[in-house]
């Protein structure tokens, strides 16, 4: 079985993590991380390759450094990976990403199943997945939180999420998938994926490689465009209470006594 | 009735870059059986806003199987000038690449320059697809929808860095797609007398082939507490560093009579259950009281909880954006202030 995961790094600027013993949580310093949804693509890809066997490739499209998400997923067990980099793949919404991937995709060869995460936590668009799908023409399943029980090379029993309940259905492959975090459990870096990962050399690939048209990549081939920015504003309605914690308490329950919400 | 076929050469592809070959606003339905979406009309409100604006016709996709008449009726009520309908056996199940091959087949004959889809799990699920087959853009989860002096739709988000809302445009390419989540626009009243005009489409085998098969579709009810429909949400933020407080706030919602609401790296952090996320990537509140505990007030957040009659912020740090938006703020901390508000309500209560 031949699976691509595909992964994007994000900033870590929600680097958030939990202190059982002491309950609280913990901060750390911005870097930059896998986004954490597509730790759960990779999972389910290693654990089909756990169970059927199957040779896994990662793919990123990003700056050089986004080299470093690449290693980790060989540290995590994965097989092969590519970087997609080049100046043209800069400024590129969903169209121009999934343009370019889908690109790559077939470049690799043959594929049984393209594996996304649910979204990417900087943009959260979740577009990507469904997107690639339509261009490489295979039917798409989001939002995966159970595969099984039946699995085999050419079809996969799923479960996805939706608004009020669940589906159980029935994949033919080739297929893509986008998966919940709730479907597993991502496992740590082997100390030999650790070693693997330090010794490989990652190939990239730009426009070239890919015999890709520079108007359909990047920022040229992104329809949409940032307009403007601004700061919403709100009517002054603001009352800072003060005096002591007890008296701002005190006001505050005048307040909303007043208001009848207490 | 006629039914008009579709299949995937129905119409030959128009240029996403010819602007005047498209024309028109539409908005695609959520799939359901029974009643009329409340996505729908809220996005038909929207839908009806823009294409007044425009001068052009508003129309309402449906699809699905079996699906009831009042539907076709409903939608003309909330807005529609013409219902396109889509109902065959093959589309009773969601199959993502059909619901997708469908529309794409579908827009591609009837060009419409604007498509409002509901960002639910069904919607993001197909309307990507469409969008890249159609090669256009798609903004999603947008807040707001407008449209400019050159007639481009500014779609609205908050930005990434999420301290700024951004105004997205899709200038040279049709039609523009953009998706919104539930609750985020109003509805318009129902109007009985409104006239619409009806289209019913079949789409061709071509069109339903698809790798996937829906073997069972269970309905689960959601546990616990709505908090769309509460009157007091107690937000916790990352300033309520630790689970005893988390606790806290728990016990102070219960006071109130309401539920606990919780920003994104809470329910990250496994604090609180996806459910009780709120804002661009959770759900949209209005209850009569808000409380924001060690919230700062990230626009990703607070586009969430706008619609608040009262809004109560609690963070020590005095210059945090949820004091812009406070109707009272408090500059203290969350382990001194919660304890005293749990303490004066039970007091209230004896
Ligand atoms: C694409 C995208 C989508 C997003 N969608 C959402 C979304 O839907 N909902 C959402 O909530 N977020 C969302 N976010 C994240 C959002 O940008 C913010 O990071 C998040 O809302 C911040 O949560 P917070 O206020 O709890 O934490 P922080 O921003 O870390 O704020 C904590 C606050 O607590 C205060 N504080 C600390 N300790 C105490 C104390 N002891 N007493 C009192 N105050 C204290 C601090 O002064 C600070 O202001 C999204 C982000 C992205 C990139
Ligand atoms: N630049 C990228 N390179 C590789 N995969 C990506 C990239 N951007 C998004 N993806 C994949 O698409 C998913 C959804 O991303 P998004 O549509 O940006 O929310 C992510 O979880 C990744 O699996």
């Amino acid at each position: 079985m031949n699976i691509i995961v595909c992964i994007k790094q994000v900033p870590d600027t929600e680097a958030i993590k939990f202190d059982s013993e002491k309950g609280i949580l913990i901060r750390e310093g911005v870097g930059a991380i896998i986004n954490p949804p597509d730790l759960h693509a990779i999972e389910a890809a290693l654990t089909l390759k756990d169970s059927l066997g199957a040779r896994i490739t990662a793919v990123t499209m990003g700056p050089p450094q986004a080299e470093q998400a690449l290693r980790d997923a060989i540290s995590l067990g994965v097989d092969d990976v590519v970087l997609l980099s080049d100046r043209a793949f800069a400024g590129a919404d969903t169209l121009a990403t999934t343009y370019v991937l889908a690109k790559a995709i077939k470049k690799i060869g043959s594929f049984d199943l393209v594996i996304c995460g649910k979204q990417a936590v900087d943009g959260d668009t979740a577009q990507v997945g469904p997107g690639l799908a339509a261009r490489l023409n295979v039917p798409s399943v989001t939002c995966v939180s159970e595969i099984g029980p039946n699995v085999s090379e050419g079809l996969l029993q799923l479960t996805r999420m939706t608004d009020n309940g669940r589906d159980l259905l029935e994949l033919r492959l080739p297929a893509l998938i986008t998966v919940h975090p709730s479907l597993n459990d991502p496992r740590v870096p082997s100390l030999r994926g650790k070693m693997r990962a330090k010794k490989t050399t990652v190939p990239v690939w730009g426009l070239e490689d890919l015999g890709a048209d520079p108007e359909r990549t990047g920022l040229k081939g992104s329809p949409t465009r940032v307009k403007s920015t601004w700061i919403p504003s709100f009517e002054a309605r603001r009352e800072i209470l003060s005096g002591s914690p007890e008296e701002q308490v005190g006001t505050l329950m005048e307040r909303l006594k007043e208001a009848g919400v207490i | 009735m006629s039914q008009i076929v579709l299949s995937k050469d129905t119409a030959s592809p128009p240029d996403p870059r010819d602007l005047n070959a498209w024309k028109g606003v539409w908005v695609i339905s959520e799939p359901a059986q029974g009643e009329f979406p409340a996505v729908t009309a809220e996005l038909l409100s929207k839908g009806r806003e823009l294409s007044d604006r425009l001068g052009v016709d508003l129309a309402c996709v449906l699809l699905g199987h079996g699906l009831p008449e009042d539907q076709i009726q409903d939608a003309v009520s909330r807005g529609a000038d013409r219902v396109l309908v889509l109902d065959h056996p093959e589309l009773a199940d969601f199959r993502d690449q059909v619901y997708g091959d469908v529309i794409a087949a579908l827009a591609r004959l009837d060009r419409p320059e604007i498509i409002l889809a509901p960002s639910t799990t069904t919607g993001r699920a197909y309307i990507p697809r469409v969008a890249t087959m159609l090669e256009t853009g798609l903004t999603a989860d947008c807040m707001g929808l407008d449209i400019n002096e050159n007639n481009v739709l500014v779609q609205t988000r908050p930005t990434f860095g999420g301290n700024l809302m951004a105004g997205i445009v899709c200038p040279a390419h049709r039609p523009q797609m953009a998706t919104v989540r539930p609750h985020v626009l109003k509805p318009l009243p129902e109007d009985r007398s409104r006239k619409g005009s009806i289209t019913r489409y079949e789409p061709g085998q071509d069109l339903l082939s698809s790798g996937i098969r829906v073997l069972e579709s269970i309905h689960e009810e959601i546990q616990g507490p709505d908090i769309c429909q509460s009157d007091v949400v107690v937000t916790i933020g990352r300033g309520v560093e630790s689970e005893e407080y988390v606790n806290m706030a728990q016990e102070l919602a219960s006071l109130l009579g309401g539920c606990i609401g919780a920003t994104r790296p809470v329910v990250d952090a496994g604090w609180a259950s996806e459910n009780f996320q709120i804002g661009q990537t959770g759900v949209t509140i209005s209850p009569k009281l808000y409380i924001g505990l060690g919230v700062s007030g990230a626009i990703h957040h607070t586009v969430g909880i706008r619609a608040s009659e009262i809004i109560v912020a609690v963070n020590k740090d005095p210059n945090a954006p949820i004091f812009d938006m406070a109707t009272y703020g408090i500059v203290g901390d969350v382990k001194q202030i919660l304890p005293l508000l749990i303490k004066s309500i039970k007091e209230r209560r004896c």
